[in-house]
């Protein structure tokens, strides 16, 4: 049997199995709250309306309902991820305009397969292949801010509105704030020396990729993602359920509502030193929305949590200066505050 | 002598990789040394964007991501003396 013959049998035959976990997938998710209901007032025998079976209910139904749509949407994001690689998207970049740089790097952030433990090595092969400094700025805004983990628990917790609402606002923050950096011409606060070295031209050979190679890279992105985030995950939302069931209503209005005008900078200035990853953030969020915090606010908190992490812009000192570093985290952070105010006022 | 490079400034993958390259030479009786490179101006001189990156006698095999075992086995058995 040749080649080609044997990879397409392997094709279909994982295509069966894949559609087979897809409709068992359905079945679990549209059956989630009979489940939960069966499970908490049947088995458990807890009484309807009290505190406590208020957050349990929460958490049984919650965990499931995240950790199936995760799966899902990781699976998904792995195969589209296999048809980008770092230098790929270099390679796009190199030469591009500003401001369509901007967009094109932006939104290749989105898809680019990226860990911010890579964050200098790339950092330096964009800088050095001549792809403008602002244009890779917008990568490196965009590829940890907008990535599937938090898409999945916008759209989890909140629905599809407020996921492509965070979705499109991080993009444009990207999008502006390595516009602005471009503009300002900031090259001289890079280390002379990422300019002089020359990296050697690498040919890596490109292997012949098989349909079956992407379906297996979406089944690992499954292992390595659902292993990492789902403690997190399952934290998060017994923290959220705990707001959830004893947090009485209203009780953040004064403190994050809208008539607030303070709460989304101090929301900005709380969230870039907090390091955690939009997997513990979110159902926590989720739980103080419900009680009368704002959504520009929480919005603002969110990103500036998932996307501006001060111990990952600290490893960028050993190729940029204070300077640099400085306004990089002061654009990022007004945009997110003038996103949260836009939003408090869309939203009234 | 083989040399077998390890590039990566830390994080959990390339020291995964550097464990894994040990582990494979121990098994399989290969005659290889291991180097980790973790200077940033040297990981750049390769050329890789992503880390980490693994190097067998000069020959920059992959950058990016973690191999499976058997993989790796493979490329290291293919590519010493």
């Amino acid at each position: 049997m040749n080649l080609a013959k044997y990879a397409a049998m392997l094709v279909k035959n994982k295509i069966l199995i894949l559609s087979l976990f897809l409709l068992l997938w359905i079945l679990i998710y549209l059956n989630l709250t009979v489940f939960t209901d069966f499970i908490v007032y049947s088995i458990a025998g807890l009484e309807k309306d009290m505190h406590l079976t208020s957050a349990i209910w929460f958490f049984i139904y919650e965990v499931p309902k995240v950790l199936l749509l995760l799966v899902l949407v990781v699976f998904a994001v792995g195969i589209i991820r296999s048809y980008f690689s770092p230098d790929r998207t270099r390679k796009m970049l190199g030469g591009k305009s500003l401001l369509t740089g901007n967009i094109l790097a932006s939104t290749l952030g989105i898809v680019t397969p990226f860990c911010s433990c890579s964050a200098i090595p790339l950092f330096l092969g964009f800088v050095q292949s001549g792809v403008p400094l602002g244009v890779t700025f917008s990568f490196l805004i965009a590829a940890p801010m907008i990535n599937e983990v938090a898409l999945v628990l916008l759209f989890g917790l909140f629905g599809w509105k407020t996921a492509l609402l965070y979705m499109s606002t991080g993009l444009i923050i990207a999008i502006l704030s390595g516009y602005i950096i471009g503009r300002l011409k900031l090259e001289k606060y890079v280390e002379p020396w990422v300019y002089q070295v020359k990296a050697r031209q690498l040919e890596m050979a490109e292997e012949k990729v098989f349909f079956t190679d992407r379906i297996n890279a979406g089944m690992d992105a499954v292992k390595e993602i659902v292993a990492k985030v789902w403690i997190y995950i399952v934290i998060g939302i017994a923290v959220g359920a705990g707001i959830h069931g004893y947090v009485p209503e209203n009780f953040m209005a004064g403190l994050m509502g809208k008539s607030a005008w303070w709460s989304v900078p101090i929301a900005v200035i709380i969230g870039v030193p907090m390091y955690s990853n939009a997997a513990g953030i979110i159902p926590i969020v989720q739980a103080l929305l419900e009680k009368g915090a704002s959504l520009g606010t929480v919005l603002a908190f969110m990103m500036s949590v998932i996307g501006l992490s001060l111990p990952e812009t600290i490893i960028l000192k050993k190729v940029l200066k204070l300077q640099l570093i400085g306004i990089f985290i002061g654009v990022v952070a007004t945009g997110i505050i003038i996103v949260g105010y836009l939003f408090n006022f869309i939203f009234t | 002598m083989n040399i077998i490079k390890v590039y990566g400034s830390g994080c959990a993958n390339c020291k995964k990789l550097e464990t894994m390259c040990g582990e494979i030479i121990q098994e399989n009786n290969f005659n290889a040394v291991i180097e980790k490179v973790t200077d940033i101006q040297e990981i750049m001189k390769t050329g890789i964007l992503s880390t980490p990156g693994l190097e067998i006698n000069g020959k920059m095999i992959l950058s990016g991501k973690l191999p499976t075992k058997s993989t790796l086995v493979h490329w290291i058995q293919d590519n010493i003396n």
